[in-house]
C-alpha cells in the first residue's frame, strides 16, 4: 500500500500546494496523460498515482452530500456501441459526482443505428465542445481511432477484445486493499482469456505492479501460442504463466480472478457446454479453498452463477465483486477528474 | 513525344529473357525493339532521338498478374485510365484486371466492353481475367470458352474463394482444354471465422480477431490436388505463409502444373504493421494503432512467413511477383479496422519495395526483373516481357539505388491507402515506356530528359 | 526550477510558542465549548490541527477531535489542483451545530480556504468556523481574513514559504525560498 508518506518523498513538499506557493509544481506526479486507452500508456507511478486519488474519490461516495464542484460545467458524453449497464453506470455516477454533465448516448438512440460512421459520429461529439469522451465499441481499436480525429481526452471503456482500462485499474484497488504491495503475489486469471479485454489489461496492469500472473482457462479460449509449459513472454506478455490444470492453477494463489463465459463460445464450437466448463474450470468452493486462506475472488461481472463460478462462493466471504464495482466508481472519478481538470493547457 | 526511331544509351541492359546484362544501347523504332547494342555505341545513330540512360538500368516492362482496376462499377476507387497511369508510375506496361466488378466479368460481353474502353482509356497494356463461376458466387461455371475467345488470360472470382470442391474441380477440368490458369483465392472460410488479421501475438496483443495461417494452407492443399486430378493448370495468387510455400514446392517437384505469385506486402510487411509504427513494435499501443492501411487479404504474416516467402520466391517455388493492386477510397479505410475494406494500393510503390530484397542481397536485380518480367510473361504465354528484337517497346528505366519517401497525396492512383506513406524506399522508377511512347517520365519535372 | 533558502523565519522554537499561543487564543475564542473540532487542511494543516489538540488537551483537558480535508475537488483552478492525489477527508464528527477551526500551514491567496469552506459545507452546518494559519505571507486574491495567526511573513510573488514539521520532514522550520528566473513560472 502506497502511504501519504511515500508519495511525499517523491512529491517533495506536497503541502505547499500551487496555490500557496503561487507557482505551478516542476514535478507533477499525476499522468500527463490525454487519454487513456489502456494500461500501457501508464507507469508504474502514474496507477500509483490514480489509485491514490481513488482512495480520496472513494471517500467522497461514502459521503452522506455525493457532489463537488470539481468538474461543474464539464460535459462528458459516454458513447456505449455495446450494451453494458455496469459500466456505463458507473461512469455516468463517477461523472456526476465530480460534477460534471453526463450524457449518454446508447447505439440504439444515436444515428449509429442509421448508418452514420463512427468517423462522423467523432467529428460531431468533437463539434459539440464535449470535455471528454468515454466509449465502448465492439471493435478493438474503435477508441484509438476516436482519438485520432478528437481533441477531447477519450476514456476506453472497453473496445472489443483488446482492452478495459478502468477495469484493470479498479481491480489493481480492490487487490491493493486486500493485499497491499502487489510486488511478488501471485494471481490466478481463470477462463476465457482469448477474448477477454479485462484478462489483457489485467495482465498488463497487474505485472506491471510486479505480480506473478498465472493464467488458466481451456486451450481453445486461449490465445494462439498460450500453452502450459511456455512463457507468453516471447508472445509480449512477461511474467505471465500458464498452467492447464485449474485445480494446479489455484493452489496458493493469493486472489482468484474469474471471467465471465459468454454463451456464444459454446455455439462458436470453442467448447462442449457450459456443465462442462463449470465442472472443469469453473471457480467453488473445494476449488477456492486450494488458494490461500482469505484469498480475494474477483469478477468483473455480471457472473454467470453456477457457471464460471459458484452461487456460494460469488456470495461469499472471500467474494469482492460487490467491492470491486464500488471501487469501480471511484477509480473512474480518478481517472475522469485526472483527465478532464487537465484543462486547456495544450 | 518519341519520334519513330530511338536510342536508350549507356544503360545497364537486363533482359532475363534473353539472358542479357550488358551496358548498351537500346535501338527501337515504330514501337517495336531494333536492337540491344553489344556495347555503347560510339556515336548516335543517324536520325535516332536520343534518352540518356546512363547510370540506370533498362529493362522490360513489368507485368503485373494480378490487379484491380474497379472499372466498371467502383470508379471512385480506380478507373482504366487511372489504374493504368499508376501502373506506368511503377514501371508496369502490362496489367492483368481482376473480374471483382460491377457489373462481374462472367461473359464475354462485359470483358469485350471492358477491352474496348481500355484501348481508348487506358495507357499501358490491360488483360483481363474472367470469374470462374457466374456472378462469382462460386456456384455454377461462367461460360469460360466464350471468354478465352474474347482474349480473358485467366480466371478467377478474386477475393471470393471457389468453396464447392467439386466447383473447383470442374473448372480446373474444364479450363484445361484452353489452355488458360485458374487463380483461386485459397482462403478456407471457415476457419478465418471474422478474423481481421493475422493470427499471432500482434493480434492478441491488438485484441483483433486472428485469421490463422493454415487457413490459406488448407485451401492451397486442396486445389492443387483437384489439379493433380484434373491436369488443369493452377496459379496460386498472393501466397503468404511458410506452409503455403511447402505445398507449392512439393506440387511442383510431383509435376503438378502450378505456378504462384507473391506480392510485395507480403514479402517485406510482418504483421507488427498493424501497430502503426512502420513495422515496430512498440511499447504502447498509440492512438496511431490499427492502421486499417494494413489490412489486406492474405493479411500480412509473421516474420518467418516472411522469410520462407522470400526464400520460396529465391528458389523459384514461387514464380511471380504481383502486386494485388487494390485502391480503396477513404471512406473504405477511415473506420475501425474491423470495418476497414481489404486491401493496400500498391502499383506506384512496388518496385522500390521488392528493391529491398536487392539491397539486402537476398536477390540478384536481373532475377528480380525476371520475376516482373519473363516469369510472368510464360505464364500469360504472350511475346512480352522481353526486348527481344521485334518485340513491343515496353520499356523501363530504373533507378536502383535512389532512395525517394512515399507521399500517397502524390499517388496518380485515384486511392491512397497505402501504410507505406511517409516511408523512405531505395529504388525508382525514372521512366516507363509502352510501345515506345513516355508513359511516365519521373526526371521530366526537374530535367525534362525525356521530353 | 532552481531555489535557494534565503532565510529561516521561523526556528523549532517559535513553531513551538506560536502554536501555544495561536492553542489559548482558540480556548480564549471558543471559551468552554466543548464541541468544538479541528480540521485540518491536507497534508501539513493536519498535522498543525493535531499539535493544536494536543496543546489544547495539556492546557484545558480535553481533547478536540480533528478532521482533516482535502480541497482539491472544491478549487477553480482544477488544471493545477490535479497534479496531486486526491485524499481522503475525514470529519470524525458531525458539524452539526459545532465551532470549527479550520487549519493550515500557510496562507497565500486565499483560494484553498473558500474551496475547505465549500468542502466543509457538504459535511454539514458548523455553527462558526475560524480559521487557523502558522504564517500568513499576504497576497489575497479572495476576502479571507485568519483568525489565529503564528506569524506575518511579507514576501515577494516569487518566493515560497516552505513549512517544514518533523511529522513528515527532518525538522521542525519554516524557510523563506527564493525561486531564480529560470524555469517554469506560473
Amino acid at each position: 500500500m502506497t502511504s501519504p508518506g511515500k508519495t511525499e518523498v517523491t512529491q517533495g513538499n506536497p503541502a505547499s500546494t500551487p496555490d500557496e506557493q503561487g507557482i505551478a509544481s516542476s514535478e507533477a506526479t499525476a499522468p500527463a496523460l490525454r487519454h487513456l486507452l489502456d494500461i500501457d500508456s501508464l507507469s508504474q507511478a502514474d496507477v500509483t498515482a490514480i489509485l491514490d486519488s481513488a482512495e480520496g474519490m472513494l471517500e467522497v461516495l461514502g459521503r452522506d452530500v455525493k457532489k463537488t464542484p470539481a468538474l461543474r460545467g464539464k460535459t462528458i458524453v459516454t458513447v456505449f456501441f455495446e450494451n453494458s449497464t455496469r459500466t456505463r453506470i458507473s461512469f455516468e455516477e463517477a461523472g456526476k459526482i465530480l460534477g460534471a454533465d453526463v450524457i449518454n448516448v446508447s447505439v440504439s438512440a444515436s444515428s449509429v443505428s442509421k448508418g452514420e460512421s463512427l468517423y462522423n459520429t467523432a467529428l460531431t461529439l468533437q463539434a459539440m465542445q464535449v470535455d471528454a469522451l468515454v466509449m465502448r465499441h465492439p471493435h478493438s481499436g474503435a477508441p484509438h481511432f476516436v482519438a485520432r480525429h478528437v481533441n477531447a481526452p477519450v476514456v476506453n471503456a472497453g473496445d472489443g477484445m483488446h482492452a478495459h482500462p478502468t477495469q484493470a485499474l479498479l481491480d489493481l484497488f480492490t487487490l491493493r486493499q486486500k493485499l497491499g504491495d502487489l510486488n511478488g503475489k501471485r494471481i490466478t486469471i481463470v477462463g476465457d482469456v482469448l477474448y477477454s479485454r479485462v484478462a489483457r489489461s489485467d495482465i498488463l496492469a497487474l505485472t506491471m505492479m510486479g505480480a506473478e500472473v498465472i493464467v488458466c482457462g481451456p486451450p481453445t479460449l486461449l490465445p494462439v501460442g498460450w500453452k502450459p509449459g511456455k512463457s507468453p513472454a516471447e508472445y509480449g506478455y512477461e511474467d505471465v504463466k500458464i498452467i492447464g490444470d485449474v485445480d494446479e492453477a489455484v493452489t496458493g494463489a493469493d486472489a482468484v480472478m474469474t471471467l465471465r463465459i459468454q454463451r456464444e463460445r459454446q455455439d462458436a464450437g470453442h467448447l462442449p457446454d457450459m456443465r462442462e466448463y463449470s465442472n472443469r474450470y469453473g471457480i467453488n468452493r473445494r476449488r477456492l479453498a486450494l488458494a490461500k486462506p482469505g484469498a480475494p475472488l474477483m469478477h468483473p461481472g455480471p457472473m454467470n452463477e453456477g457457471v464460471e463460478i459458484s452461487s456460494e462462493v460469488a456470495h461469499g466471504a472471500q467474494s469482492v465483486v460487490e467491492q470491486q464495482v464500488r471501487n469501480g466508481v471511484a477509480v473512474r472519478m480518478a481517472v475522469l477528474y485526472m483527465l478532464c481538470s487537465r484543462g486547456k493547457e495544450q | 513525344m518519341t519520334s519513330n526511331r530511338t536510342v536508350i544509351r549507356n544503360g545497364r541492359v537486363i533482359d532475363p529473357a534473353q539472358g542479357i546484362d550488358r551496358v548498351a544501347d537500346v535501338l527501337f523504332s515504330n514501337g517495336r525493339i531494333d536492337e540491344i547494342t553489344g556495347a555503347p555505341l560510339a556515336t548516335i545513330p543517324e536520325g535516332h532521338s536520343v534518352i540518356d540512360a546512363s547510370g540506370l538500368v533498362v529493362a522490360p516492362g513489368f507485368i503485373d498478374l494480378h490487379t484491380h482496376l474497379r472499372d466498371p462499377g467502383y470508379e471512385w476507387k480506380e478507373t482504366l485510365e487511372s489504374g493504368t497511369r499508376a501502373a506506368a508510375r511503377g514501371g508496369f506496361t502490362t496489367v492483368c484486371a481482376m473480374p471483382n466488378t460491377d457489373p462481374c466479368q462472367d461473359n464475354a460481353a462485359i470483358i469485350e466492353d471492358v477491352i474496348r474502353r481500355a484501348e481508348r482509356d487506358a495507357i499501358v497494356r490491360v488483360l483481363l481475367i474472367g470469374a470462374i463461376t457466374r456472378g462469382r458466387h462460386g456456384k455454377t461455371l461462367a461460360p469460360m470458352g466464350e471468354m478465352a475467345d474474347a482474349g480473358v488470360i485467366g480466371f478467377s472470382d478474386d477475393g471470393d474463394p471457389v468453396e464447392d470442391s467439386n466447383v473447383m474441380r470442374q473448372a480446373l477440368g474444364y479450363s484445361s482444354s484452353l489452355g488458360l490458369p485458374i487463380i483461386n483465392h485459397a482462403e478456407e472460410r471457415s476457419l478465418v471465422r471474422g478474423g481481421v488479421m493475422n493470427e499471432g501475438h500482434v493480434a492478441t496483443r491488438l485484441g483483433l480477431p486472428g485469421a490463422p495461417a493454415s487457413a490459406e494452407a488448407v485451401m492451397i492443399a486442396r486445389d492443387l490436388e483437384l489439379a493433380a486430378l484434373t491436369g488443369g493448370k493452377l496459379h496460386v495468387p498472393h501466397v503468404s505463409t511458410a506452409a503455403s510455400v511447402e505445398l507449392v514446392r512439393a506440387a511442383k517437384a510431383r509435376g503438378i502444373d502450378v505456378t504462384a505469385e507473391v506480392t510485395p506486402h507480403h514479402l517485406t510487411l510482418s504483421d507488427a504493421w498493424v501497430y502503426g509504427m512502420h513495422g515496430e513494435v512498440p511499447d504502447v499501443i498509440s492512438p496511431t494503432a490499427y492502421d486499417t492501411n494494413t489490412k489486406v487479404n492474405p493479411p500480412l504474416r509473421s516474420r518467418a512467413d516472411i522469410e520462407a516467402v522470400i526464400a520460396a520466391l529465391v528458389d523459384g517455388t514461387i514464380d511471380v511477383i504481383a502486386t494485388d493492386h487494390a485502391p480503396h477510397a477513404a471512406t473504405d479505410k477511415v473506420c475501425t479496422f474491423n470495418e476497414a475494406a481489404h486491401g493496400i494500393n500498391v502499383l506506384e510503390t512496388a518496385f522500390a519495395q521488392v528493391m529491398q530484397l536487392v539491397h539486402a542481397g537476398t536477390i540478384s536485380l536481373p532475377d528480380l526483373i525476371a520475376r516482373l518480367t519473363s516469369r510472368p510473361a510464360e505464364i500469360l504465354g504472350k511475346q512480352t516481357g522481353s526486348l527481344v528484337k521485334g518485340s513491343a517497346a515496353d520499356i523501363v528505366l530504373l533507378d536502383p539505388g535512389v532512395a525517394w519517401t512515399v507521399s500517397a497525396q502524390d499517388f496518380v492512383s485515384l486511392s491512397r491507402n497505402t501504410p507505406l506513406d511517409g516511408v523512405t524506399l531505395k529504388g525508382r522508377v525514372s521512366a516507363t515506356l509502352f510501345g515506345g511512347r513516355v508513359v511516365w517520365d519521373a526526371r521530366a519535372t526537374t530535367a525534362g530528359v525525356l521530353s | 526550477m532552481a531555489e535557494s533558502i534565503e532565510r529561516v523565519v521561523l526556528t523549532p522554537d517559535e513553531i513551538r510558542r506560536a502554536l501555544a499561543r495561536i492553542s489559548h487564543e482558540i480556548l480564549e475564542r471558543n471559551a468552554g465549548d466543548h464541541g468544538l473540532i479541528l480540521v485540518g487542511i491536507q497534508t501539513r494543516g493536519v498535522y498543525i490541527a493535531r499539535r493544536l489538540a494536543a496543546n489544547i488537551e495539556q492546557f484545558e483537558g480535553f481533547a478536540p477531535p480533528v478532521g482533516s480535508l482535502d480541497p482539491r475537488l472544491y478549487r477553480d483552478d482544477p488544471e493545477q489542483a490535479s497534479v496531486h492525489p486526491v485524499r481522503p477527508t475525514s470529519i470524525p464528527v458531525s458539524l452539526e451545530d459545532r465551532p470549527v477551526v479550520l487549519v493550515d500551514d500557510v496562507l497565500f491567496t486565499g483560494r484553498t480556504v473558500r474551496a475547505a469552506l465549500n468542502a466543509l459545507s457538504d459535511f454539514g452546518r458548523a455553527s462558526r468556523i475560524q480559521f487557523a494559519a502558522l504564517v500568513d505571507r499576504g497576497h489575497r486574491e479572495l476576502p479571507i481574513r485568519p483568525d489565529f495567526v503564528g506569524k506575518n511573513i511579507p514576501t515577494a510573488h516569487d518566493e515560497r514559504v516552505h513549512v517544514k514539521l518533523t511529522e513528515v520532514d527532518e525538522i521542525d522550520q519554516v524557510d523563506l525560498v527564493r525561486l531564480s528566473p529560470v524555469g517554469a513560472g506560473a
